[in-house]
This record gives structure tokens, C-alpha cells and sequence, in this order.
């Protein structure tokens, strides 16, 4: 278990009340880093989500959450893996609309929107980590195309 | 897992009934299960007394995922083929952009600024149901 108030965590993502929890540490972590109340609903946001997905269609798994910084610029990555089946056609997941389960399927190209900077990597069969970061006063650099 | 934290809302969401409107008030960070719970609760208390309308109060809540989002959208659906319409009181400016850039804009949900304003808003429906829409200022 973390210690209160410290941004660098490992959670797991097992249940509901897990769901739970990464969404009060990604807050404190948000907070504790400098992130205004918007910036800070926006990763909490985009953390349920993803945490979510890891839950329901990778079966479960973990997030990990780190502070970073560029250019003097601090942020928060948060990375989500499950060792789940895996996201056979990336295009289809991230587009509005599409879902495999029961949600609205605004999850992940929802969560996409909310973050600065935004991966995944998953393969069928050897799971997904999708890898989010935000910055503390937005994205040092350009906005990429998307 | 138990006893580090407050527990989250683990429980139920009490759904008040005033007069023939329901007032749920959500607070803090919901479960799932909570959130599906509540859906259940107020479709079966507006089946079971007459209500024309369900206000649910977001003034506490933080955050509103593409989950609570479902389950909002789904109890205005209920309540309407029940004959009731749905207002969301009191969400946060956070809460609004984010869910307007999550790509939900809850169609089919009136919203009010506050629970004050949303019941107000109910009344006048039943009076005059064309001009329920107009806001009026209080004097």
C-alpha cells in the first residue's frame, strides 16, 4: 500500500473498489503535482476509464503512476497493463461508438482526449498497456495530429 | 482492502421522495455497483409512486466517467416511459467540460444549475408544459 500523499504507486486493478481507489490516488497524485481542478478531473477521468478497460476486457491487471518532467515541466504518466487477450484492431477500439462489452464505447478514444500523450501497446494474445501522460501546464511541445 | 480508507460509497443512495418528485443526491466517488444499485432503485420507486419528476443532485460528485454517464442516461430513459422526466442538478464546471471532451453530452437529460432551480423547473413543467423550458429568474 502507498503512502499517503506519494505520487509514485503501483495499484492493482481487480474490482470495483479498486476502480476506486486508482481514481483517489490519480487525484491526490494530480494535486499534489500542481494540476489545476480541470486538468485534474480530466486525468481522474481518463483514469477510470482506462482502469476500466483493464478490468473488463483485460480481465484485470495494474496501473502504475509516476511523476515526470520535461523542460522543467512536471506531469503525471499513468500506465495501465493487463496480460488480457489483447486489442485486435487498435483503429476500431479508439473510434467513438465502437465497444465489444456493455459501455458506450467512448472509453478509450475518450480517455485519448483528455491526456496529452497517449499509447498503446498490445498485441492479441500478450495483453495491453496503454501509457497516458498529462502536464502540468499542457504539452511542452506541439499538439500531434488527432 | 477494508479499513485504510473512509470506505467509499459502499452502500446505497438514498431516493427521497418530495411531494411527486425523487431527489437523489450523490456525493463522493461511486462503485459501479452502487451506481447500477441506484439505477434499479429509482426505476422501481418511480414505478411504485406516481412521480412526474427525478432529480438527481451532482453537486458533490468530482467526476463523471462514460460509466455514470450510462447510468444517468439510462434512468432518464426509465423514468421517461414511466412518465417523468429526469433533471441533473448542480454539475460541476470540471465535471461538465470533461464529459463534453469524453464525447457524452448526455442527449435526452435537462439539467439545472441546482436542485433548487431543477424542482422549480419540474413545477412549472405540470403547469404549463410548452413554456417548461423558459428559465425564470426568481424574484
Amino acid at each position: 500500500m502507498q503512502t499517503a500523499g506519494g505520487v509514485s504507486a503501483c495499484l492493482p486493478i481487480h474490482s470495483d473498489l479498486d476502480l476506486v481507489w486508482v481514481r483517489q490516488h490519480v487525484r491526490q497524485a494530480a494535486a499534489q503535482l500542481g494540476f489545476g481542478l480541470v486538468a485534474q478531473t480530466k486525468l481522474v477521468t481518463a483514469a477510470s476509464e482506462l482502469a476500466r478497460n483493464t478490468l473488463v476486457h483485460g480481465g484485470g491487471g495494474q496501473m502504475a503512476c509516476a511523476p515526470v518532467s520535461r523542460g522543467g515541466v512536471p506531469g503525471l504518466r499513468l500506465a495501465f497493463s493487463d496480460e488480457g487477450p489483447g486489442i485486435p484492431d487498435l483503429e476500431q477500439a479508439l473510434r467513438d461508438g465502437y465497444t465489444s462489452g456493455e459501455g458506450l464505447g467512448m472509453g478509450l478514444g475518450g480517455a485519448r482526449r483528455l491526456v496529452h500523450e497517449f499509447a498503446i501497446d498490445s498485441r492479441p494474445g500478450s495483453g495491453t498497456t496503454v501509457t497516458v501522460t498529462s502536464w502540468v501546464s499542457g504539452p511542452p511541445r506541439p499538439r500531434e495530429e488527432k | 482492502m477494508t479499513g485504510a480508507f473512509p470506505s467509499p460509497y459502499g452502500g446505497q443512495v438514498p431516493v427521497l421522495r418530495i411531494g411527486d418528485v425523487l431527489l437523489v443526491t450523490l456525493q463522493g466517488d461511486l462503485h459501479d455497483g452502487t451506481a447500477e444499485q441506484l439505477q434499479q432503485d429509482v426505476s422501481e420507486a418511480a414505478a411504485d409512486s406516481r412521480v412526474k419528476g427525478v432529480v438527481i443532485d451532482l453537486s458533490g460528485v468530482e467526476m463523471v466517467d462514460s460509466f455514470l454517464g450510462r447510468v444517468l442516461s439510462d434512468i432518464a430513459a426509465k423514468t421517461r416511459l414511466l412518465a417523468a422526466e429526469t433533471v441533473v442538478a448542480g454539475m460541476r464546471p470540471a465535471v461538465a467540460i470533461t464529459l463534453v471532451e469524453l464525447g457524452l453530452t448526455l442527449p435526452g437529460l435537462r439539467t439545472a444549475l441546482s436542485s433548487d432551480e431543477a424542482l422549480r423547473l419540474l413545477g412549472e413543467a405540470s403547469i404549463s408544459p410548452r413554456h417548461g423550458r423558459t428559465r425564470q429568474e426568481s424574484p
